[in-house]
């Protein structure tokens, strides 16, 4: 009920080229994995960086994140954002790393 | 697959519950029938996106998940009461464990605070609806499909075994090769979208459709409290998402994210689960605790206590609820450093939480009191929840924590705290806002011994448990041998069940008595409150507000009657409010056609619900249906007929 006046006459550019460019990133990323033949140092940091890519296209064209007027709340919630996902990975990696020396990963 | 494999067969509970829900059925359709109800029920119910009806449905649904969560802890408490039982074998004792506690968290407490909220945040802040109602409705029908998927597992395919956590590889495909896990998944999983779609919503509908004048720090604390919560929901219930899908995978398709076998981490899944899952544990905490307030602050008549440190102490918590996830499996043995450090980070918990009772004791500080049922529950709260969460600080040292770990000990601290916590807020609330919900008043006497008898109850299931654990009898177990010393606290704790399950059929009982007999409500406000809620008319007009309120502070209808200025009457504008809609019952049901193929591995099946979810999103795409005016004659003649 809240914004349904605002009228969205135009065509939704924006999301369609988000929307293909997040399945062409996927799709790069899943050939980096298994056909690529790059070492698998280079896979990671290659996935890795498709998918800081792949989460600014999203917050870019289906967030929104340029469109806001007040830069108080969005300064707020990227910073909350960010401190949940480095507790949340780092914490994993940190909890998960126990023992992995004798589980003999195939890296 | 034989019609026997796709039916469970030979156990005579199961027999006697296939002809329940067969007898039920029929009952439903002949009763919608006979009394020409269908269209009703459609057009008023299945369609409605009103939040105060969608409210009602999520509260109905949780009592009834109440009632089945409730059976299956009654049939654990029998089975655990003597030495060497033979009322149920290990399978489906390993079953029953599962389903209640599942059903219990998924599908009772969240839906039963969320249909709580439903109701009354918009009325608290003096809107209309929420910011997405058709969304609204896309949550609720989603959550039910995904518990009725859930709840169907014990008739058909067989239920989940491998407890409520499903850790691999107990939950994996070698060790749990029935269906009954798959069920979890797709459950969890269409239930979840609703949840975080519910989070989304109300984040949106409290930060946007705030009256005129209420600031965040005039917001009342029940809204706080959610706000907070669906902050919590949204960072969570991604990971559990996650989570869900990779089992999913592991499962259905031979993937081994959490395998035993070719990389797998069997531990990752445990580490994915609590991340979400202690968050979890403050989304259902922290609305119990804004009802509490609401609740105590009305009946104590006395504006609430520290209001600011309210809110920064749940801030606090909201940020201390992602840190804290290992202290569920500190015995994993991650090493000094982490658990340690996730052991320190639990205590901190306890000193927000600390501030909070103190808060709600210096609120009740002089106050006058009245005794109200929705009072009595929120008193009993205190004492009970400073029991569990003392226990927690036991429980947090890492240490110690290998004595108590996997033992009634753990078992009675987080009913202490879920049970005097959650269910205590939710029967508090359901006694406290029903005029809201049905124009009458929950019947007192009833009430009160329904709180009597239920707390006297759980105190006697739960207590013993602690001692229970401490002379060491694991949980999970499904019986025990007479040596073992175990049999009389056992015997305690049946009876404390016993008393709980009888206090819930008063409650039953009431709700009944009440339709038939409670005298209607004749004025919006039955407690003189303090909050906007009560300042609408009764019976509620679906557009809530005639006029938006102006807001002067956090009990803002309480100044406005202070201050004599809740009856001005101005012009009536016309007001804007949202169509129904049949597409959100109709895309949650391919969800669960989708999700009941997946169970059975029978692809085409879930194919084809999934292009009814797609069909569906699109139909509602091109839906250029903007909603409807209400005329100003039309509320005249409306606000004439409520008080």
């Amino acid at each position: 009920m809240a914004n349904n006046e605002q009228t969205h006459s135009h065509f939704p550019w924006s999301h369609v080229i988000g929307f293909a460019l997040s399945i062409i990133l996927t799709l790069f990323a899943l050939w980096v994995g298994f056909e690529s033949g790059l070492s698998n140092t280079m896979i990671i940091v290659v996935v890795v960086a498709l998918a800081l890519f792949q989460a600014a296209i999203q917050l870019l064209m289906f967030m929104h994140i340029s469109e806001s007027e007040d830069s108080k709340y969005q300064v707020g919630t990227i910073l909350y954002s960010l401190f949940i996902a480095v507790a949340v990975v780092a914490g994993s990696i940190w909890v998960m790393s126990f023992g992995m020396d004798h589980m003999h990963m195939p890296m | 697959m034989k019609w026997d494999e796709f039916f469970v067969t030979g156990d005579p509970l199961i027999y006697g519950a296939d002809v329940s829900i067969a007898l039920t059925l029929i009952g439903v359709i002949f009763v919608l029938t006979y009394f020409k109800k269908w269209k009703w029920l459609w057009t008023e119910w299945l369609t409605t996106v009103d939040h105060k009806k969608l409210g009602i449905m999520y509260v109905i649904a949780a009592v009834l998940m109440l009632f089945r969560g409730g059976v299956d802890a009654l049939l654990m408490r029998a089975q655990l009461t003597v030495p060497d039982a033979g009322f149920l074998d290990s399978t489906h004792y390993n079953e029953i464990f599962t389903t209640h506690g599942t059903i219990m968290i998924i599908f009772m407490a969240m839906p039963f605070l969320i249909g709580l909220m439903n109701v009354v945040i918009p009325l608290q802040i003096g809107a209309r609806d929420v910011a997405y109602p058709f969304l609204n409705a896309v949550s609720f029908w989603t959550f039910f499909m995904g518990a009725m998927l859930f709840n169907i597992s014990f008739v058909i395919g067989g239920s989940p075994s491998a407890g409520w956590t499903s850790y691999v590889p107990l939950a994996g495909l070698e060790l749990s090769p029935s269906v009954g896990q798959n069920y979890y998944l797709l459950g969890l999983q269409i239930a979840g979208i609703g949840t975080l779609l519910t989070g989304i919503n109300f984040l949106v509908t409290i930060l946007k459709m705030r009256a005129p004048g209420m600031t965040l720090m005039k917001m009342p604390i029940f809204t706080w409290s959610t706000l907070i919560t669906c902050v919590i929901i949204i960072f969570a219930f991604p990971v559990l998402t996650v989570a869900l899908a990779l089992m999913t995978f592991d499962r259905l398709f031979g993937s081994h994210f959490f395998t035993l076998m070719d990389g797998g981490m069997p531990m990752l899944w445990a580490n994915l689960f609590w991340i979400w899952g202690h968050p979890e544990v403050y989304i259902v905490i922290l609305p119990a605790f804004g009802m509490f307030s609401e609740i105590i602050s009305t009946f104590a008549r006395k504006t609430i206590f520290g209001y600011k440190a309210m809110v920064y102490s749940m801030v606090v918590i909201a940020g201390l609820s992602f840190l804290v996830w290992v202290h569920h499996f500190f015995t994993m043995g991650a090493g000094g450093a982490v658990n340690s450090f996730f052991s320190i980070t639990t205590m901190l918990i306890a000193v927000p939480t600390g501030v909070k009772i103190f808060n709600w004791l210096f609120t009740l500080y002089k106050g006058r009191i009245r005794f109200t049922s929705a009072m009595l529950w929120s008193l009993a709260f205190i004492p009970n929840f400073v029991i569990g969460g003392v226990t927690g600080v036991m429980l947090a040292m890492a240490a110690a924590d290998y004595q108590y770990h996997n033992t009634y000990f753990l078992v009675a601290h987080f009913h202490y705290v879920l049970i005097s916590g959650t269910v205590y807020a939710c029967f508090a609330g359901l006694h406290f806002w029903y005029p809201k919900m049905f124009n009458h008043r929950l019947n007192e006497k009833l009430g009160k011994w329904t709180f009597w008898i239920f707390v006297a109850g759980f105190n006697l299931c739960f207590f013993p448990m602690y001692f229970l654990g401490l002379a060491g009898m694991p949980r999970r177990v499904y019986t025990y041998g007479a040596a073992d010393g175990w049999m009389s606290l056992n015997v305690l704790a049946t009876m404390g069940g016993i008393l709980m399950g009888i206090g819930f059929l008063i409650l039953v009982y009431n709700i009944y008595y009440s339709f038939r007999y409670s005298p209607r409500e004749t004025t919006g406000d039955p407690w003189d409150g303090r909050t906007l809620e009560w300042s609408t008319a009764a019976p509620i007009p679906f557009y809530n507000f005639a006029h938006v309120p102006e807001v002067k502070g956090h009990d803002a209808y309480w100044i406005a009657k202070k201050e004599g200025t809740d009856k001005i009457k101005k012009p009536y504008k016309p007001i804007h409010m949202p169509s129904n809609s049949g597409v959100p019952i109709i895309m949650s049901t391919f969800f669960f056609i989708s999700g009941f193929g997946m169970v059975f591995s029978w692809h085409w099946m879930s194919i084809a619900g999934l292009i009814g979810v797609l069909a569906t999103m699109v139909m509602r795409s091109f839906d250029y249906d903007k909603g409807f005016y209400v005329s100003v004659e039309e509320i005249e003649k409306l606000e004439q007929t409520t008080k």
